[in-house]
């Protein structure tokens, strides 16, 4: 074996940094899903009537659904009776600062490079920490209110906005949308609910930081942001969970909304828990999210840096509604080990002169498998919609996987469609070039991923770019420090 | 400098040198000639450490120390380089980028202090300069979209900002048209010094009407067969290798 496939054979092993466990008494209810569960979950939120029908309708449509099996991931059947489906740290019912936030809460958020202290926060971001089930902090609420934004835990929300949550829960991802949804729907405990009003500029980054601690849990979030006209907002979502043996399963549901001429970007650095080496234990990340550009000149772009859970299956989607809006996906996904992705997108264009922009980075080591999935759907009243989609496939060893399922549907004779893919392998003669220039193995390996990847880092908010490159450094990291 | 003794190699199963041997002082400029397959492109990579190849018998020795010992980058570090035939090209990664990356790895090995910003711009310049490139050549990705001179005048671009103590320029004249050739050999000339030695691997003797060698050694089935000075290449070129060759086998 050469030096490089030793060092290809690191790469394959690198290690999670996030898998301490956080010793917490919990306040969790039994393992299992039913109708009073549902209604436990809905009682403990002090959740109006509305909603609760709502999760129990949701409930009683998953009762009728089966799993889905088209995707290209396998794993052993899931059992949802199993599953704890709420938990949440013990601590006092209502914070007024986060003097009171459990210390071993704050902790673990600085161990995880995340601090909730605004006056340590170097960068402007407000962050939402939600642990397990409950939202435990939110930073950053009086500045943002002082421009009418409204940047608060999911539950918070319904109590204080009911209006705007009734309105918008449920209206891009439907309770009835798909298997994973209705769960999340019927069961879902806290998330993330930001407002940007009428032709405001959110002056910070907003951020939610997600966190699987207790074990059994599922973590089954909703985010919800809602752009009003001409308003603006960057979010990002970073998310980790401690080593364990069992597969724990995360359901998320995001929701965003952009009116006429509003423009919400959504950047994601996903790093659950992967699995061992062998492929023991791992986050199943099996997350719907779904943008609609509702208003004309609206634009919604995800941008995703997935390199974590054990199996990630998402496609975060734009549906092109108003006339002129823009739908941009831009994605990097690695998968090590035994990790197994099928992610892509979906662009729905409806409105005339819609655009769309897909750029998928697919990296496999190990006997990792990677999946692009994309839907390029062009409807009847799309006249000159546009899209551009760019897969591009990097394989790293022998014993990895890429695969691309590009589905295209056109039913506008005036709509343009492309559709670019590539898919190479980390040359050996790569790797001898750039250390004969003097840079080590991993350095060397490092340099043609992250070089593969840049188109997608350079659309990252600055915070993220560094944080992406540094877990996929990370991620490279062999024997050598 | 360079001291190669009764040197075998073989790729897989095919024994491409059968025991070379050379000495290169230090400031000297040798060029290998020989037909094509003779192994000269695999002596080079030998040196530099392309893990493809396996000595079966033979030592290098490279200011004392054992060649063979090193990995590939602490021979660079040690100050081997080498032009590629053939330079791959790093999508994504700026040669800007690449460069100092590089510059700082090395600097690392030896114990130097980090190559600030300003200071490699300035000494980019300059080679840059010299070599009648562009600086927006340096934001592109490293050689991708290069033609095949610009990709060769990067080597030695690469090679003037390393300042390597022992150059081995692999069949660096191919593809390359009389003015680029020019260039490039200004490159090497500028520095030509006592300290640096220069292995320059040829097919033709063109090259070295412009880098004049102080040695040239004809290699012929993995052997060195003959050895003179500058005036072997020009009788190279008038009688062909075939006479060479003729005088091996008597």
């Amino acid at each position: 074996m050469t030096s490089e496939t030793a060092m290809l054979e690191e790469f394959a092993q690198r290690e999670y940094e996030f898998g301490f466990v956080t010793d917490i008494e919990a306040d969790s209810i039994a393992p299992g899903l039913s109708e009073d569960v549902v209604r436990l979950i809905s009682s403990k939120k002090n959740e109006p009537e509305w909603l609760l029908e709502w999760r129990l309708k949701a409930y009683r449509h998953w009762l009728t659904l089966e799993e889905p099996n088209w995707q290209n991931v396998k794993f052993a059947p899931i059992d949802y009776q199993a599953s704890v489906y709420y938990s949440a740290p013990k601590q006092k019912p209502k914070l007024n600062s986060l003097d009171e936030v459990d210390p071993a809460l704050l902790e673990t958020y600085e161990k995880l490079g995340i601090s909730l202290y605004e006056q340590k926060v170097l960068s402007n971001v407000a962050v939402d920490a939600v642990f397990d089930s409950v939202s435990i902090a939110t930073t950053y609420r009086e500045t943002l209110e002082k421009h009418g934004v409204i940047f608060r835990p999911f539950s918070e929300a319904v109590r204080d906005h009911p209006e705007l949550v009734k309105k918008y829960l449920g209206s891009v991802v439907p309770y009835s949308d798909n298997f994973f949804a209705s769960l999340n729907s019927a069961v879902f405990s806290d998330g993330s609910f930001c407002y940007i009003p009428k032709g405001v500029r959110c002056p910070m980054e907003l951020s939610t930081y997600f966190r699987i601690n207790a074990q059994n849990t599922g973590q089954f979030e909703r985010t919800l942001i809602i752009a009003e006209e001409g308003a603006y907002v960057s979010y990002l979502e970073g998310c980790t969970a401690p080593k364990r043996d069992e597969h724990q399963l995360h359901a998320a549901v995001v929701e965003l909304v952009a009116m006429d001429d509003a423009q919400i970007r959504y950047s994601t650095v996903q790093n659950w828990y992967p699995g061992d080496s062998e492929g023991k234990g791992g986050i199943y990340n099996f997350v719907t999210k779904r943008g609609a550009c509702r208003g004309k000149n609206s634009k919604i772009s995800w941008t995703q840096v997935e390199t974590g859970s054990a199996i990630t299956w998402k496609y975060p989607s734009v549906i092109l509604q108003g006339d002129h809006s823009v739908g941009e996906f831009y994605s990097v996904a690695v998968t090590a080990n035994h990790q197994q992705a099928d992610t892509g997108t979906k662009m729905i264009h409806i409105g005339k002169d819609t655009k769309s922009t897909i750029i998928s980075k697919g990296i496999s080591a190990g006997f990792g498998q990677n999946s692009y999935r994309g839907e390029v759907k062009m409807m009847k009243g799309s006249t000159d919609a546009r899209n551009f989609s760019q897969c591009d496939s990097l394989l790293i060893g022998d014993r990895c996987g890429a695969h691309t399922f590009p589905y295209i549907e056109v039913r506008n004779s005036t709509a343009k469609v492309e559709h670019e893919a590539s898919t190479s392998k980390v040359g050996e003669d790569q790797i001898y070039y750039l250390r004969q220039r003097g840079l080590s193995n991993e350095d060397a390996v490092n340099m043609i991923v992250n070089g593969f990847c840049k188109e997608v880092y350079d659309l990252l908010p600055m915070e993220f770019a560094v944080e992406a490159r540094k877990l996929l450094s990370i991620s490279l990291e062999g024997s050598v420090g | 400098m360079l001291e190669i003794k009764n040197l075998h190699a073989r790729s897989k199963d095919t024994e491409i040198l059968k025991g070379i041997n050379l000495y290169v002082a230090a400031g000297e400029v040798h060029a290998i000639m020989g037909p094509n397959g003779s192994g000269k492109s695999t002596l080079a990579h030998v040196i530099a450490g392309r893990e493809d190849y396996e000595v079966t018998e033979g030592q290098i020795l490279y200011n004392g120390k054992d060649l063979l010992e090193l990995e590939i980058e602490e021979r660079a570090a040690e100050g081997v380089f080498m032009a590629y035939q053939y330079p791959v090209e790093i999508a994504g990664v700026s040669n800007k980028y690449f460069l100092r990356a590089a510059m700082n790895s090395i600097r690392k090995y030896r114990g130097e202090s980090v190559l600030g910003r300003r200071e490699f711009i300035a000494q980019l310049k300059e080679n840059l300069e010299r070599l009648g490139m562009d600086m927006n050549m340096m934001d592109r990705s490293v050689n991708e979209g290069f033609s095949g001179g610009e990709k060769k005048r990067n080597e030695i671009l690469q090679m003037a900002m390393l300042k390597p103590k022992l150059a081995v320029l692999d069949e660096t004249d191919s593809g390359l048209d009389i003015d680029a050739l020019k260039i490039v050999a200004d490159g090497v000339n500028s520095l030509r010094s006592p300290e640096r030695s220069t292995i320059i691997v040829t097919h033709y003797q063109r090259l070295l009407d412009y880098i004049v060698p102080d040695k040239v050694h004809v290699l012929a089935d993995g052997k060195i067969i003959r050895s003179g000075d500058k005036s072997l290449a020009l009788e190279l070129e008038d009688k062909g290798y075939g006479f060479l060759k003729e005088l091996a086998a008597s």
